[in-house]
């Protein structure tokens, strides 16, 4: 029970607003030496997790590409050409992407798409780009919401979709947690068993991006009547 | 294999390299030497990790939380092209600068899904264990050179717009794998165990509402708390979903795994704990509040939660 001490460290930690880089060390630390782990042990394993997770870093690869093209305009360009497009509004993009990412991490095509290659040099200044075409210029904090509602898209899309695909790593998690058990499944079956929540989760989410252009078309009237007024 | 994982490393040390280099340069940054310290370390673990043993670079883990604990990594100072230049460009390059950055993910699944048997004199061209990755590499490259073909710019200026995009995001980009550490701690000190003992001995067993429920939740929150529900599943799964919902109330186990698994990732959805979807995306689109892609994620994931309890509950008994 006194190994639980490192998840009290985390959400104190969290909750009063340290640094997390400081908090996830000092709660292994804590965790360890709750768990009786001799303190060299407690090195290595912060080393080892450390150097076997380095693919989690591997976005940093497509930073050369993105902020060349970011220097010569890639993000005005992508807001060019939603502005061109008249049935455009934030929501519909996100419900697009939303779509698209969903439909191709269930294929196995998890790579389509990510944070770093596409929601930031693309999908979140076309989103913006739409509805500033529409209203014109947004306050920062629309602005960061359609941000935020962009990577949100880009999250959904890539969790409810992976599962559903056979070969994914964590349905054969799954099935060797079962096999150490004697139990033995087809992964198939469990993939075909996530479709329903894979479906859920598209119309929850695309509904509140379909509410994110009521929100704006709202707050947006409300400020150009101000704007006009004054 | 010609393009192993470890080459990937090696590339991104030497990118990380090159951002080091930078940041010492910056004579105007605000925290040159410690900034430049936390890259060069972050850099170090890319080149020579294969060589350092493991307990000097849990040294230098260590040593880079605190590093970012005291503030020491900052922005520095960017030369950064002028709106009108960067409208001007546009004008002239046109849709010609989606090329690179839609290359990158249609080389990777080409590399993943084509050519990933392919050899050249009698070797693998791909690292068929890490074949994503390795693919993901390469459309890098490829798509850099694309980039710098059509912009004309020097190679030179690449990384420079890195540091200014590495620095921006700044001690978040290492978090997720901090967090990766924290999740082997736990699982040597045997903190899955402990939860599992003390959820089941929290609810009714014989109510089938409330062990399903109590799993479904349980998936959330703990991986909340992981932040990663590929670490939950065992947990949750030994603990209650095989003994409670299986064995003793004859529950189908495809649907328990299933089910288990997207209630799991509703708590991904909200916690600060899985950082490279929630924290570093908030960087990288320079959101000022961290939490803000959380924030926008909860209200989908609540409902979510509660769809799947309804679902497995419906489902699991009757099929």
């Amino acid at each position: 029970m006194l190994s639980l001490i490192g998840i009290v460290v985390v959400i104190i930690g969290f909750a009063l607003r340290f640094n997390p880089m400081l908090v996830v060390v000092v709660a292994g630390i804590a965790t360890g030496i709750a768990g009786n782990v001799p303190f060299e042990k407690i090195l290595s394993t912060f080393g080892e997790a450390f150097l076997k997770n380095r693919y989690l870093a591997l976005f940093i690869l497509t930073l050369p590409v993105i902020g060349l093209l970011e220097r010569n305009g890639l993000r005005e360009q992508a807001q060019n050409l939603v502005s061109k497009i008249e049935a455009a509004t934030t929501g519909r993009i996100l419900i697009l992407y939303l779509f698209i990412r969903e439909a191709a991490a269930a294929l196995g095509l998890t790579s389509l798409g990510g944070h770093a290659p596409m929601v930031r040099p693309l999908i979140a200044p076309m989103a913006e780009g739409a509805a500033e075409h529409k209203f014109g210029k947004l306050p920062d904090y629309l602005r960061f919401k359609i941000r935020a509602f962009s990577a949100s898209a880009d999250n959904v899309g890539l969790f409810f979709g992976e599962d559903i695909f056979i070969a994914f790593g964590a349905i054969l998690l799954m099935k060797g947690f079962y096999e150490q058990n004697g139990i033995f499944l087809e992964p198939l079956e469990i993939a075909l068993w996530g479709i329903p929540t894979a479906i859920a989760a598209f119309i929850i989410h695309a509904t509140r991006l379909y509410l994110l252009d009521r929100t704006i078309e709202r707050e947006m009237g409300k400020i150009n009547t101000d704007r006009s007024g004054s | 294999m010609i393009i192993s994982l470890d080459l990937i490393y090696y590339l991104t040390g030497f990118i990380m390299a090159g951002v080091t280099f930078l940041t010492l340069r910056d004579r105007s940054h605000p925290k040159r030497y410690l900034t430049a310290l936390f890259w060069g370390l972050y850099a170090i673990s890319f080149l020579f990790g294969n060589e350092i043993p493991a307990k000097y670079m849990g040294v230098i883990v260590i040593l880079m939380a605190i590093i970012a604990g005291i503030g020491g990594v900052r922005m520095g100072t960017y030369s950064q092209t002028s709106d009108e230049h960067r409208v001007e460009r546009a004008k002239t390059l046109g849709n010609k600068l989606f090329w690179p950055t839609l290359l990158i993910p249609v080389v990777t699944v080409i590399g993943t899904v084509g050519i990933k048997d392919m050899r050249i004199g009698g070797f693998l061209l791909l690292d068929k264990g890490n074949i994503t990755l390795a693919s993901l590499g390469v459309a890098c490259v490829v798509a850099w050179l694309v980039a710098t073909i059509f912009t004309k710019e020097a190679p030179a200026n690449s990384i420079k717009e890195t540091r200014r995009l590495m620095e921006s995001i700044g001690w978040s980009a290492v978090l997720p794998q901090m967090l990766a550490t924290l999740g082997g701690l736990f699982a040597i000190a045997g903190v899955g165990q402990a939860v599992s003992t003390l959820v089941g001995s929290a609810i009714p067993v014989d109510n089938r509402f409330a062990v399903v429920a109590a799993y479904a939740i349980g998936m959330a929150l703990f991986t909340m708390i992981m932040g990663n529900a590929f670490a939950a599943f065992p947990v949750m799964a030994a603990g209650i979903g095989l003994p409670l919902i299986v064995v003793m109330h004859g529950g189908n186990p495809a649907i328990v795994a299933a089910i288990g698994m997207f209630s799991g990732y509703c708590g991904t959805l909200m916690t600060p704990m899985a950082a490279n979807y929630n924290i570093v995306p908030a960087a990288l689109l320079d959101l000022p509040d961290k939490n803000s892609v959380i924030k926008a994620q909860i209200a989908t994931a609540v409902p979510l939660l509660l769809v799947n309890v309804l679902l497995l509950y419906f489902l699991v008994f009757n099929f």
